[in-house]
């Protein structure tokens, strides 16, 4: 399983990884870490004529904890996020989700902005992003602009970032209530296996316990990761009782089309999306409670 | 028709190796077809066994999802690199002999070099720990049981 | 010979480690020849096809391809592999000949200067093809109209016979009561991380193939000179290839028949190691793919009094002795229950998938999981519990030796000692109060329980039974042991080795009887030209057969030694002692000769010598399998292996109500396989093989879509079980010597693996029981289990 040939180049910076997109367009592809792109590249499934190596820009490796949110640079290696203890305060979702993410190595050498990019509707990541509305900043020759999660994720490992972006930084927002709790889970065969669905929820109650934010989302549930804001919004000044988050998980599982696969039917994929959405609600619930 | 050769300099078990690769030639292979050092193992090469785990700059990674021309610059240990300087086996590799913990041997140097990566960071880890350090280097021989054993041992030796 | 024992049974670490441990292992991959060429494949995306055209000219003009071989040339120049059952018709090669019978069949081999530029090459080979009808589906491919993959075989059937052994149809007329249902075992392997490797070069000079190759096969290097149409004495296969990992499947017969042809005709070094997806798809190692239609005859009080299994085994596209795996289990047909009236009905039949070949244990983990199913039936259609059910069963200690209906002797055994100190180690009270305490919390859970038996000693006489054509009743082993002139002992033995710790067997059983240390014993490998008979390390055989023979080449070897003391001290030998390699008169110790003067006697001092005695110090022992060497009567019974190790596992699994996921929360297996020559290895083996039967039990599958098509072709779809899915995993020793071998050892390569699906599967349907749920088939995925709560819970 050895890659098709290709030509190679080692960007030194944001600016000229763009430009090689833009010369190259469509033959062209970045190189993060590579966890998922090289194996794709030895099965020959993917077969760009140029790779652009962005892992030794310095610029796309930023980490900065600020007021309201955490900001990572695209190629920010995931197992820095995952060992960052201010970051894990300010938006524990992420570090939450990292320990779901394939295995230690993999972690060593993927990237934030890789999993991102890649799109992967079942991958944890991408799923943390559209629960918390994190936004993606694109840069190309032609400037910068931000995309939210929302719109950045556009179908089955598809974004919208235009052939000649590079993803830069993500901004992941945080909560500002002090009782803010999150959680993550999935259901894979193996453990670091793809999910089968993975679910991801942050809840902020106040002083008597009443919801007055909630987020959920699903993944593996459709062709993108999924957020449920109306459900989620329907969740506000309850007291986030088991009831009401069965209803809410009920109702965003009977939202969704997932697909078929060797290891997990539909109907079983919409049957744990219920499950771990409640699931991860009840968590998020429990350790906002105890703060 | 030929491919175009990068130049890499790379610093493999301490010391300064210089090539010319094509780009597509991968971290495993380089390290297993041009420096010779045959000990890393290839088992799938799409990221999934851990058979070509080595250390990049002493962190655990799968060297099939490399390519050569990436470790440019970078520090890479293969389970060549990690005996002791004067050659003896490291108190890893002794303790993975002593509870029996390999048998074909293919899976061993990723198992050392994903664990010995565990015990740099985390000298003292629970059975979890272990096996989660592990989850990403499959084994069809052992079983697992030994090789966890090999390295609660080690943890316990370098304690001492 | 008895203990107590100075290095038998002892802890001591294997030879073998040092050099994994250091990264100095020597694997095909790493055999690096001057001048070595690369093999890439091209498949057939199709199931069944006939192949129109291949055009190589744009894979010929590619850079560094120097060859690309199509099955035009290669099966007119090569002779077809061997199929073990009676079926001339279905032939095999390494490339298609004319016709893809799978998806994934190789159909043309490109040579070039690095696999990449052989892949790149192997993209430009074109070929044309009609696709033609297929069959997937085993019932299918044995009902009338079927598509066949041999049409010049005339049917899809490969092998078919009825069995009846003791009044099976008299016993089910009279019996209390009966059941009947399907266990199904799903296609899975032992899939080893290294894939098969092999490397050829062939001399001019010497009119020599040298062959190295990741190899566990029995008759490989005969095998593959008959295909190439050369000599025996023409192929030297190398045995001291490190072999990473193999349990069974790696009898890569038909790479190395390519690759030494390649060889040959090119005239340089080649080199084929399988990637992932060639060894997934292509490689033709496979496995049973088998369902049991069982049925049981039984009374009231449990005593079981017949068994009808009816097995029917997909074997592939083709054959080599994978049908076999279908009479291997004959030699244990009962298990260890007393039931002596039994009917087997094998079938093996033809499908287009990828070929299935020996898999560790040879089919007997999949009998065993039916038969073990059918027990737990029993157990819960009388309300009985599941021990009782099968103590009141098993063959008691004081009825062994024991002949089963099917004509095999069990040596030793005492399974009810097994099973009860198993329990006791796993404190079943406690692990039943777990379970039920685990009940009221609202999960599922279940205690899983499976008592079998491991074959052991490699009498494959089960091929004699299924074609009787072949009368190969010859099951050996050898060893050759050497003494050189500085008194230092080699053995040499005749296989390769996949992980068993044949050197640290070896050197342990030639220490203990020349009582030298073996620290200092040497084990090294003949290649194929030097070797002594060798049926190789399968059937949990080496431990019987290799030990025996390097115990019997041993003791000559010191038989020797006290020969030339009695001759130079002028006494009978029986007046003399042996200790430690040196030999002295007893009561007189002083008069004695010490190791090295003994050698010295021997290499140098040919004065010294007695008559008759050959110059030098060496010894070789070849020998037969004990209770071998007869042919199968005419009802179809005959002793296969000659003994038969066992083992108890309990199993506590839950089960998450909501999601149907399974977790497995305790292991414990009670193994008795007789005196253990080295309990770390022993005791690895069989963790590996639990951790074998767990992927078996709930990940591992090949999966076939309706056209043919596998489905988990990577390792992202065939799910091997890692640190996180296989427990903590408990051993409890017990020892049943054998009277047949020499310290009283059974094998024990198959260990673990031959009885955890049964009881995982057992676990399983004991925690859906309340739900009145049972899932019979393997692997037990986690879709399938929230399919048999579903329902239920809904209702709920």
């Amino acid at each position: 399983m050895k890659a098709a040939p290709f030509e190679y180049i080692r960007a030194a910076s944001v600016a000229e990884a763009c430009e090689l997109l833009r010369r190259h367009g469509d033959g062209a592809k970045l190189l993060a870490g590579g966890q998922s792109l090289v194996p794709m590249m030895a099965m020959r499934l993917v077969r760009p004529a140029w790779l652009i190596d962005i892992n030794e820009i310095a610029a796309l490796k930023l980490v900065s904890v600020e007021k309201d949110a955490v900001r990572t640079g695209a190629c920010t290696r995931q197992c820095l996020v995952e060992r960052d203890d201010a970051l894990a305060a300010k938006v524990p979702l992420l570090a939450q989700a990292l320990s779901w993410v394939g295995h230690v190595q993999t972690r060593n050498r993927g990237t934030i902005g890789g999993s991102l990019a890649h799109a992967d509707p079942c991958a944890e990541l991408p799923l943390v992003a559209q629960v918390l509305g994190a936004r993606m900043l694109l840069r190309s020759g032609s400037g910068t602009r931000t995309l939210e999660a929302e719109k950045f994720f556009s179908g089955p490992m598809a974004t919208s970032a235009r052939p000649d972006e590079c993803l830069e930084e993500i901004h992941w927002p945080a909560w500002s209530w002090r009782r803010t709790g999150s959680a993550f889970t999935e259901i894979s065969v193996r453990h670091g296996d793809f999910a089968m669905v993975a679910a991801a929820a942050q809840v902020a109650i106040d002083g008597a316990g009443r919801c007055v934010r909630a987020a959920f989302g699903l993944g593996g549930a459709g062709g993108t990761p999924l957020a449920f804001p109306k459900i989620a919004a329907r969740l506000v000044g309850t007291r986030l009782d088991d009831a009401a988050v069965k209803d809410a998980a009920h109702a965003a599982a009977t939202e969704t089309e997932p697909g078929s696969d060797l290891h997990a039917s539909a109907e079983y994929r919409r049957h744990l999306a219920g499950v771990l959405a409640a699931r991860a609600l009840r968590e998020a619930r429990e350790r906002a409670r105890t703060r | 028709m030929s491919e175009t050769l990068h130049a890499v300099s790379v610093e493999v078990n301490g010391k300064p190796r210089s090539a010319q690769v094509p780009a597509r030639l991968s971290l495993v292979d380089w390290l297993r077809e041009d420096l010779f050092l045959t000990g890393t193992h290839i088992g799938c090469e799409h990221g999934i066994c851990g058979a070509c785990s080595v250390m990049l700059d002493g962190e655990p990674v799968r060297a099939c999802l490399m390519y050569a021309v990436q470790a440019h610059g970078h520090r890479v240990t293969t389970v060549e690199g990690l005996a002791k300087p004067d050659g003896s086996m490291s108190v890893l590799q002794d303790s993975f002999c002593e509870t029996h913990g390999l048998q074909c041997g293919y899976c061993t140097p990723g198992m050392l070099i994903a664990s010995q990566g565990l015990l740099n960071s985390n000298p003292n880890p629970t059975e979890a720990q272990i096996r989660d350090a592990i989850g990403g280097n499959l084994c069809r021989c052992t079983g697992y049981q030994q090789i966890v054993e090999a390295v609660q041992l080690a943890a316990e030796k370098l304690k001492k | 010979m008895t203990g107590p024992f100075r290095y038998i049974g002892a802890k001591r670490r294997a030879k073998e480690h040092p050099r994994f441990v250091s990264g100095r292992g020597r694997f095909v991959a790493d055999i690096a020849l001057p001048g070595m060429k690369h093999v890439a494949l091209v498949a057939s995306p199709h199931a069944a096809a006939r192949i129109v055209s291949i055009d190589t000219k744009a894979a010929l003009a590619a850079p560094g391809v120097l060859h690309v071989l199509t099955g035009e040339e290669f099966c007119a120049n090569t002779d077809s592999l061997a199929i073990g059952v009676d079926a001339p018709a279905v032939t095999r090669f390494a490339l298609a000949n004319g016709v893809v019978r799978y998806a994934g069949e190789w159909v043309a081999a490109v040579v070039a200067d690095s696999r990449a530029l052989a892949e790149d090459a192997a993209e430009r080979v074109e070929v044309e093809y009609q696709p033609l009808p297929h069959v997937i589906d085993p019932e299918k491919a044995l009902a009338p109209g079927a598509p066949l993959v041999h049409p010049a075989h005339g049917t899809n059937l490969l092998y078919h016979r009825k069995f009846v052994w003791g009044p099976v149809e008299e016993a089910f007329a009279n019996a209390e009561h009966r059941i009947a249902f399907r266990a199904a075992w799903g296609r899975s392997a032992t899939v080893p991380i290294e894939t098969f490797g092999v490397a050829a070069q062939w001399d001019a000079g010497t009119g020599i193939l040298d062959i190295w190759a990741s190899i566990q096969m029995p008759k490989f290097p005969d095998q593959a000179a008959r295909a190439l149409r050369l000599p025996g004495n023409a192929v030297r296969v190398h045995h001291d290839v490190d072999v990473g990992g193999s349990y069974g499947v790696k009898r890569g017969i038909k790479h190395t028949v390519l690759v030494g042809y390649l060889a040959k005709k090119l005239g340089v070094a080649v080199r084929l190691i399988e990637d992932r997806l060639e060894n997934l798809r292509g490689g033709d190692m496979q496995g049973p793919d088998r369902f049991f239609d069982m049925q049981l005859a039984f009374e009231g009080d449990g005593t079981i009094r017949a068994m009808k299994i009816r097995a029917v085994d997909d074997v592939g596209a083709y054959a080599g002795r994978s049908p076999f795996q279908l009479g291997k289990p004959v030699t244990a047909i009962c298990g260890p229950y007393a039931i002596d009236a039994i009917e087997y009905e094998p079938t093996s039949v033809m499908t287009n998938k990828t070929p299935q070949e020996a898999v560790r244990g040879f089919g007997q983990s999949p009998t065993n999981f039916a038969i073990e199913r059918a027990i737990d039936r029993v157990a819960r259609h009388l309300g009985m519990d599941r021990i009782e059910l099968r103590k009141r069963n098993f063959i008691r200690k004081d009825q062994f030796p024991y002949t089963i209906a099917s004509g095999s002797t069990y040596d030793s055994g005492d399974y009810h000692a097994v099973l009860d100190k198993t329990l006791a180690a796993i404190d079943y009270a406690s692990l039943v109060a777990a379970r039920d305490e685990a009940r009221s919390s609202g999960r599922l859970a279940g205690i899983g329980i499976s008592s079998c038996l491991e074959p052991s000693g490699g009498n494959s006489a089960f091929e004699v039974l299924m074609n009787p054509k072949n009368e190969n009743t010859t099951w050996m082993d050898s060893c050759l042991v050497r003494i050189d002139l500085s008194g230092s002992i080699t053995g040499v033995i005749n296989n390769s080795s996949a992980g068993q710790g044949h050197e640290s067997l070896v050197s342990t059983v030639l220490g203990e009887i020349l009582e030298r240390d073996p620290e200092t014993i040497r084990v090294v490998r003949a290649d194929s030209l030097t070797a002594l008979p060798s049926n190789s390390p399968v059937g949990s055989r080496m431990a019987i057969m290799l030990g025996g023979a390097a115990a019997g080449a041993a003791k000559t070897i010191k038989e020797t030694l006290v020969a030339i003391a009695a001759h130079n001290f002028e006494c009978p030998p029986g007046d003399l002692e042996y200790r430690d390699g040196s030999v002295s008169l007893k009561g007189a110790p002083e008069k004695r000769l010490d190791w090295d003067q003994l050698v010295e006697i021997a290499h140098r001092k040919f004065h010294q010598l007695p008559a008759g005695l050959e110059p030098g110090l060496q010894a070789k022992f070849v020998w037969e399998v004990p209770t071998g060497g007869a042919l199968p009567t005419p009802e179809g019974r005959i002793q296969i292996y000659p003994c038969y190790a066992f083992e108890a596992h309990i199993v506590l699994v839950e089960i998450d109500p909501d999601t149907g996921k399974p977790a497995i929360r305790k292991y414990i297996c009670g193994h008795d396989c007789g005196v253990m020559i080295n309990p770390d290895i022993v005791h690895g083996m069989t963790y590996g093989g639990i951790a074998h039967g767990i992927g078996a039990a709930l990940y591992e599958k090949f999966a076939y879509t309706e056209d043919g098509q596998l489905a988990s072709g990577t390792f992202m779809d065939y799910l091997i079980p890692s640190a996180m899915e296989v427990p903590a995993l408990a051993i409890v020793d017990h020892c049943t010597p054998s009277p047949l071998t020499t310290f009283g050892q059974k094998g024990s390569g198959e260990a673990g693996y031959l009885g955890a699906p049964a009881a995982i599967a057992n676990a399983i349907n004991d925690a859906l029981d309340p739900l009145g749920a049972s899932i019979d088939t393997l692997p037990i995925s986690h879709l399938a289990i929230w399919k048999a709560i579903g329902p239920r819970k809904a209702a709920e």
